[in-house]
């Protein structure tokens, strides 16, 4: 075996945890996307920005606040504390919590675009046709965004992968439970194992090439629908 | 059979649609007018794609829109057809069809095949609307609007994006609709020649107001008014192709009150069409005008006259039977012959244009 059961063990930690946060913010992400596409609200502005922070925000930024919040003085901190969840930092669910934050923009961003992309028109004539407005969402909207999908899943399935800066923040380095596989390079690096992070590295090079080489490849004939 | 009673007022930024309008509960309603003259949002103030916050609107008796309720779009039993179709591209044909059928309890699978075979389009059933062309297109979004089997079908200018070519592919199917399905059909259109052809009732329409509504052949007869279909006045007659003669290639027109000789259109005999005749083509003559070159001529009684565009001409209106026809006279020629209303006086009509 090329990889240490450490390795292994950070591997499998990391895709569980960008599973698990692209599912999230499939279903966060949805209807905000849907909001900022369709709305006519002064609020929209305000919302997109806060949106994109995380495209802007140094990491270390957004965890500091983040350790903050979900920390025992925090207002997060004392929610999850008061619901018997404990305090999140430090732990798979914080990673998963702060994660979410910080992949937000790549799932809306995409999304809005493939909405916006659709117009009204398809909602209307399904209207006419007698399907309600979340019968449309779901029947044409959503068929009609398929590759504004794909591309959100992926830009967020790998982004999230890729994250550093906010994993340790929150998660620290806790083998198995919060050690990713950036960070376990980062260890091996730091322990001069260069072999070691040379094979997970290519492992990660691999991947992030054959996930972008998919939607290239994948996105244009869907697009023709 | 019922009336559509259809009342609202929407103000747009530098447009205000302001309509009241009482329609027939059956047969074909021209909405006639200019882009910008409010057709289309009316049309959709109908179909409650717009939010006409003032407003009443009763189909056949169903109350729509009131000044408590209104009743979103997926639950108004209405056919929309639209002006660039609309088909859903992740659909075939079929699915397409399909997709307002199943959500329609009253609907059944013999109007969905009733709908196919009207718009002959079974050899496309199994095709994605990318595969169509633009005339093909326009049918499967026709016959998607009819199989959920609605209380009143609303076309907006359906053929304004097709070619002529293509317009001359749907014609037909339209007028089967027009003869085969009693219900309702609202039809925007800013073409003379579909309104003319198509249409029992005229609405004419400007800058969000209705400039006239009333049934097709009276309106385009009533010389008040400045309705132009195309170019020219004129009146519309329904007529019956009645006799063909093979000898001269001649074919006889019998319409309420007369009958008119024309080319043979090459039509079985007992075909319904209509025809429209140009006031520029009709002049008239107090006495009978004896042999002349000229055969259609009728006997009429002068009816109502106004003043035509330019000062020097006038328009005479001509009832022959229960038909009318409408001249385009000189006003000195009008003097001359001493023309007034109750007046007899033969019409002599030179040419007669077939609808089709």
């Amino acid at each position: 075996m090329l990889l240490s059961s450490d390795d292994l063990a950070a591997l499998w930690l990391t895709v569980r945890l960008a599973f698990l946060v692209t599912l999230i913010l499939l279903l966060i992400g949805t209807p905000i996307a849907w909001w900022l596409a369709r709305t006519g609200s002064r609020w929209k502005g305000s919302v997109s920005a806060v949106v994109a922070l995380p495209l802007v925000l140094p990491p270390s930024v957004l965890g500091f606040y983040l350790l903050l919040a979900m920390g025992p003085s925090g207002w997060v901190g004392q929610l999850s504390q008061a619901l018997g969840i404990g305090l999140l930092p430090f732990s798979f669910w914080g990673l998963v919590v702060a994660s979410v934050l910080y992949s937000l923009p790549f799932m809306v961003q995409p999304l809005q675009t493939a909405f916006e992309a659709i117009g009204d028109w398809p909602l209307e004539v399904a209207a006419t046709l007698r399907a309600s407005p979340l019968d449309a969402f779901f029947t044409v909207a959503v068929p009609m965004a398929r590759p504004g999908f794909l591309t959100a899943c992926v830009m967020t399935f790998a982004h999230t992968i890729g994250e550093f800066g906010v994993v340790l923040m929150i998660g620290g380095n806790l083998p198995g439970v919060t050690r990713v596989v950036s960070v376990q390079i980062y260890d091996h690096v730091e322990a001069m194992e260069y072999a070691e992070a040379h094979r997970l590295a290519a492992v990660m090079l691999i991947f992030s090439f054959l996930v972008l080489l998919t939607l290239h490849t994948v996105r244009p004939t869907s697009e023709k629908g | 059979m019922g009336e559509i009673h259809a009342r609202f007022r929407l103000d747009r930024p530098g447009f205000t649609l302001d309509v009241n309008l009482i329609l027939p509960g059956r047969g074909v309603t021209a909405l006639f007018g200019h882009s910008g003259s409010g057709k289309t949002t009316l049309l959709r103030c109908m179909a409650g794609l717009e939010h006409a916050r003032s407003g009443f609107l009763s189909v056949n008796g169903e109350v729509w829109q009131d000044q408590t309720r209104w009743r979103p779009t997926h639950q108004r039993s209405l056919g929309y057809v639209f002006q660039d179709v609309g088909l859903f591209p992740h659909l075939s044909v079929l699915e397409n069809l399909h997709y307002g059928m199943k959500r329609v309890a009253t609907s059944r699978q013999t109007n969905l095949n009733q709908a196919i075979e009207l718009l002959g389009i079974t050899h496309l059933l199994n095709r994605r609307p990318q595969r169509l062309s633009g005339g093909e297109r326009q049918r499967v979004g026709i016959a998607r609007a009819l199989a959920v089997n609605p209380r009143i079908l609303l076309m907006d200018e359906p053929l304004a994006a097709l070619d002529i070519r293509r317009k001359q592919e749907i014609l037909p199917y339209l007028e089967r609709l027009h003869r085969e399905l009693d219900l309702p059909l609202l039809y925007v259109s800013h073409s003379p020649d579909e309104v003319a052809r198509l249409a029992d009732h005229l609405v004419a329409m400007e800058s969000g107001r209705v400039l006239v509504n009333g049934p097709l052949i009276e309106t385009l007869a009533r010389l008040d008014l400045p309705i132009r279909l195309g170019e020219d006045a004129g009146a519309v007659l329904d007529v019956t192709l009645g006799v063909v003669d093979t000898t001269w290639h001649l074919a006889r027109l019998d319409f309420a009150g007369g009958s008119l000789w024309t080319r043979n259109p090459g039509l079985a005999v007992g075909s319904r069409v209509r025809v429209r005749v140009l006031a520029r083509d009709v002049s008239l003559a107090c006495e009978h005008p004896g042999p002349s070159s000229i055969q259609n001529v009728l006997p009429g009684r002068v009816d109502a006259m106004a003043d035509d565009e330019h000062p020097g001409l006038t328009l005479v209106r001509v009832q022959v039977g229960d038909s009318r026809l409408v001249a385009r006279l000189t006003k000195r020629a009008a003097q001359e012959l001493a023309i007034s209303p109750g007046q007899t006086v033969w019409a002599q009509v030179k040419s007669v244009a077939l609808l089709e």
